[in-house]
């Protein structure tokens, strides 16, 4: 199929539609309304599901029923509707349900601004809700990169019965790039024999999540902490730029952020100082051993972040804090621009700006 | 020898942990009998709440979800929309429904999911030991009402039958009661029109189910079937509100 220009959110609708996302629960808030408008023309063409909730907390909610009735059930929204959506995540993941959310994150905390942040990082990463569970995490740097990430997600949904988060950020979804879509193959899932879909010729199944009994909930416990060390077994996903070559400063980006970096690489280049990249693809799990063995020929590592460094923990656990772990970032909507980066990079290599 | 009793096929062979006297297994004796009555049973899907009943996926022999508190109508819209062939009912208690999921009946029964809700109006707060609930009497004890239900300070009982009829999407919305056989056979016929209702893909359908709670009434069983007889169902007309029609209370159409 040729290349098309697509702004970011409707091609993450787009793409997910095409992989199978046929049940769709939305409430809207900006900056990733553009996801539930394009959806609601989309999904009668296909014979798909679109209902607009009246908040988030339902939304997430109905998440939860569909795909406990075995539905590819999925939702988008934006960091405080993601917040509303966290208890119910807890749930999905406790059932060990698959579903799918977007998180088009924009600035915060409180109701924040519209503008792209990547302050969503530990909740995402870390858990979010209440309870003993991670969200698969996978952050595009492009609308390309989304679209090729959603048939993923909602696969690894399926296969670990577990909820996954798209990470976006305002830029990714509002920005138009030309997008092409491509046909994803993966092995055959196994069948959802777990689900709410009728008790014809079988026992009742249920979707549950309360353990009274201690030996029964650390038996779930444990179950999920054993996915999620399958998850990071089998499921990491990085890239690398300009680590084929003499560097001396590693930095680490994902997203948006990363594709800033990429420049800023350039440009030091042209100054003869080595720098190189590593852009975490999956932020949940981590590429933590990646990591480690970029980081033996650097003087230091960067994380460079439209945060307040909320990925530094994670970079700095990677190189197991054997090398200096520093941070540059922009909060409040604005973006770090390469020359910034250059800048920082320069100052703690002592060369001056 | 003839069978005249026997336990329905939707309901498990299990021991309930209610209390003696409480009426939770009178109303899940009734749903299990109108599913089987219906043939429903193998295309059922049950929502339990957050509360007493929140154990009640044990208790029936069909597919079952829990949903967290007061969001069983938001699970049960994802379940019908994705799989609308599903026959799909929420079991909720008043804390549950008439408190912290407002939002969501109010907007389940507004978009007129075909689902049915059977809502358990015992007046208080079981599972957590007696508390306040938005239905509890004016006047009405409770372990945060000590000196009774003051109305000047947290308004009256909420009356979730008349709430809900006055939106004007089709529904059948029902208020009944479980404290005698006289009304429980009305019960059991308004249950049953709600399920058919559902397996005509006709409405969504709401029973209201007053009901007792002995332990946290500090009463014996007998008592509190003939409290609620005098206290409730004056405050709580037990009638049909809406049957269908696409009209809502104060409606001018």
């Amino acid at each position: 199929m040729a290349k098309v220009l697509m702004k970011g959110n409707e091609a993450i609708a787009e793409a997910a539609v095409r992989a199978g996302g046929l049940c769709y629960f939305c409430y809207p808030i900006t900056p990733q309304s553009e996801v539930a408008e394009y959806l609601s023309r989309r999904m009668p063409e296909v014979g798909g599901t679109f209902l607009q909730g009246e908040s988030e907390v339902a939304v997430s909610n109905m998440l939860y029923g569909a795909a406990g009735a075995g539905v590819r059930a999925w939702s988008t929204s934006s960091s405080p509707g993601i917040s509303l959506m966290m208890e119910a995540l807890s749930y999905i993941a406790a059932s060990e349900l698959p579903t799918v959310v977007v998180n088009i994150v924009r600035t915060g905390p409180g109701l924040g601004g519209i503008l792209p942040s990547q302050g969503d990082y530990l909740q995402a990463v870390k858990g979010g809700g209440h309870g003993d569970y991670r969200c698969l995490v996978y952050a595009p740097s492009s609308v390309q990169e989304a679209v090729e990430l959603m048939p993923l997600a909602f696969d690894r949904a399926d296969r670990y019965r577990n909820p996954v988060i798209v990470l976006g950020d305002g830029m990714i979804g509002q920005m138009m790039e030309p997008v092409e879509f491509r046909e994803h193959e993966f092995p055959p899932l196994p069948p959802k024999d777990w689900a709410t879909d009728g008790c014809k010729g079988r026992k009742p199944n249920i979707v549950n999540s309360l353990y009274l009994d201690p030996v029964k909930e650390e038996e779930l416990n444990q179950r999920l902490a054993a996915k999620y060390e399958r998850m990071k077994q089998n499921e990491v996903m990085y890239e690398e730029y300009m680590t084929d070559r003499p560097y001396e400063v590693l930095l680490v980006a994902y997203g948006t952020t990363a594709r800033v970096c990429k420049t800023a690489i350039k440009k030091l280049a042209e100054d003869r100082i080595g720098a190189a990249l590593l852009r975490p693809i999956t932020l949940f799990p981590f590429p933590s051993a990646r990591l480690y063995e970029l980081a033996k020929p650097v003087k230091f590592l960067m994380s460079v972040e439209m945060s307040c460094g909320q990925m530094v923990e994670d970079v700095e656990l990677g190189v197991r804090c054997e090398k200096p772990v520093y941070f540059y970032g922009r909060q409040g909507g604005l973006v770090p621009t390469p020359e910034e980066v250059v800048d920082q990079v320069k100052k703690r290599l002592g060369k001056g700006a | 020898m003839e069978t005249i009793f026997k336990r329905p096929e939707a309901l498990a062979a299990a021991p309930t942990h209610y209390c003696p006297g409480c009426t939770h297994g009178i109303v899940h004796r009734m749903i299990a009998e109108c599913l089987d009555e219906l043939g429903l049973r193998e295309r059922a899907v049950g929502i339990a709440p957050v509360g007493c009943s929140v154990l009640a996926y044990n208790y029936f022999n069909f597919d079952f979800q829990q949903a967290s508190h007061g969001r069983a109508p938001a699970v049960a819209t994802g379940i019908k929309r994705g799989r609308p062939e599903m026959i799909v009912f929420t079991y909720q208690g008043d804390g549950d429904l008439a408190s912290i999921g407002m939002a969501e009946i109010v907007h389940a029964a507004n978009r007129g999911e075909k689902f049915t809700v059977v809502f358990i109006n015992n007046a208080i707060y079981g599972m957590t030991g007696g508390q306040m609930a938005p239905t509890t009497m004016p006047g009405q004890v409770t372990t945060t009402s000590p000196f009774g239900r003051d109305v000047a300070q947290v308004g009256y009982p909420v009356r979730m039958c008349e709430l809900l009829a006055a939106l004007k999407t089709q529904g059948f919305i029902e208020r009944v009661a479980v404290h005698s056989p006289k009304y429980i056979i009305r019960a059991k016929k308004a249950l049953k029109k709600a399920f058919q209702y559902q397996a005509d893909n006709k409405c969504f359908s709401f029973v209201e189910c007053l009901s007792t709670c002995p332990t946290n009434w500090g009463m014996t069983p007998l008592a509190a079937l003939d409290w609620l007889e005098k206290n409730m169902v004056p405050y709580y007309p037990v009638q049909n509100f809406k049957d269908l029609v696409e009209q809502g209370g104060g409606d001018a159409d």
